[in-house]
């Protein structure tokens, strides 16, 4: 159900966005997911050709990247990446001093658009 | 019949964000230090609520609650109890309350007059983790029945907490409660996370969490005098 709501809103950000530069149809919208953002990639998948039926992204492919969770540690001062959620310690010292710089994304870096020649 | 690019930088959460911050400013303007409490149903959210906006008033404080559920507004009248204003927010399907609700929800309501403003959310420890409701705390409660480990089976609501609330501690040995497993897998997911335990039948460690209160809207209030 979260991941729905989450896949209108989506919908309508493009949508909006793809009107507003003329264009007649999506084919492919490309987002950033974080590893801490809550939001299950494959529920949001399946979500999201609900969402799209009856708009202009109808039929338009969903590009997920996953971004995992980058820590930067107050006690040794590295950046590193982790692989997993927990434990949440920097990858380079191990302590549990750490700030998540990276990981709670959940953004849409690029559209596609088809303009009316193109479209099928 | 190359398709074109559109360069969008956006948050899919932007315009939640954006009423969030809206509803951020419009606190701090009003002098309103608002608390966000998320749990799973049944954790003792409405329970230590009622109590905790009960000793705010006890202490001069005015206080105020939107309470959001699925349906019924049982909570709200349980709240109203404490003889401070309180509304009910009914999302009828949704699982998690967003900014436009509480704006909704605060017409007519004088800011100007609030010391504290606590939004109870819906019972969900997945969904609200991602809705800012222009909150200055975010409080995350544990209940003694629910297993030492939730905070690693529910990382992002965990990690994005200001505080934990270990709740219904009157019961904890009943429960078998490993108090020193949960405090460890607080801090696999949130380094540093602060932590209080109370009970709200028997309001111990409820002192310390209204002093936490004071102190934490002081230093907000002036921190916010600072900056302007």
């Amino acid at each position: 159900m979260h991941e729905l709501s989450i896949a209108v809103e989506l919908v309508q950000t493009v949508e909006e966005a793809a009107r507003q530069a003329n264009a007649a149809s999506v084919s492919r919208v490309s987002i950033a997911l974080g590893a801490l953002s809550g939001v299950d990639a494959d529920a949001l998948q399946f979500a999201y050709d609900v969402a799209t039926a009856g708009t202009l992204l109808e039929g338009s492919i969903l590009d997920i990247t996953a971004v995992p969770i980058q820590v930067t540690c107050s006690a040794c001062g590295s950046i590193t990446t982790l692989p997993a959620y927990v434990p949440l310690i920097c990858g380079q010292c191990g302590e549990a001093a750490v700030r998540v710089t990276q990981g709670k994304e959940l953004l849409i870096s690029s559209v596609e658009v088809l303009d009316a020649a193109e479209s099928a | 019949m190359q398709p074109r690019v559109l360069e969008i930088r956006k948050g899919i959460l932007d315009k939640n964000d954006q009423l969030a911050a809206g509803l951020r400013t419009r606190f701090h303007q009003a002098g309103v230090y608002t608390v966000n409490l998320v749990s799973s149903p049944g954790a003792g959210k409405t329970e230590m609520l009622e109590q905790t906006l009960s000793m705010l008033r006890e202490r001069g404080m005015h206080t105020a609650a939107l309470v959001g559920d699925v349906a019924t507004d049982n909570d709200a009248r349980r709240l109203a109890r404490s003889g401070v204003p309180v509304r009910q927010i009914v999302t009828g399907g949704n699982c998690h309350l967003e900014a436009d609700m509480i704006e909704r929800h605060l017409e007519d309501w004088n800011l100007n007059t609030l010391d504290f403003l606590f939004i109870e959310n819906v019972g969900n420890l997945v969904c609200p983790a991602s809705y800012d409701l222009g909150e200055d705390l975010r409080v995350v409660l544990l209940s003694v029945t629910e297993g030492e480990d939730k905070p690693l089976k529910y990382p992002a609501m965990f990690n994005s907490a200001d505080l934990a609330l270990f709740t219904k501690m009157d019961i904890a040995d009943a429960a078998g409660f490993d108090r020193q497993a949960a405090l460890d897998a607080l801090q696999a997911v949130h380094p540093g996370l602060p932590c209080l335990e109370l009970s709200a039948r028997t309001q111990a460690g409820m002192a310390a969490w209204i002093n936490f209160l004071l102190e934490a809207r002081k230093a907000a209030i002036s921190a916010r005098d600072e900056e302007s």
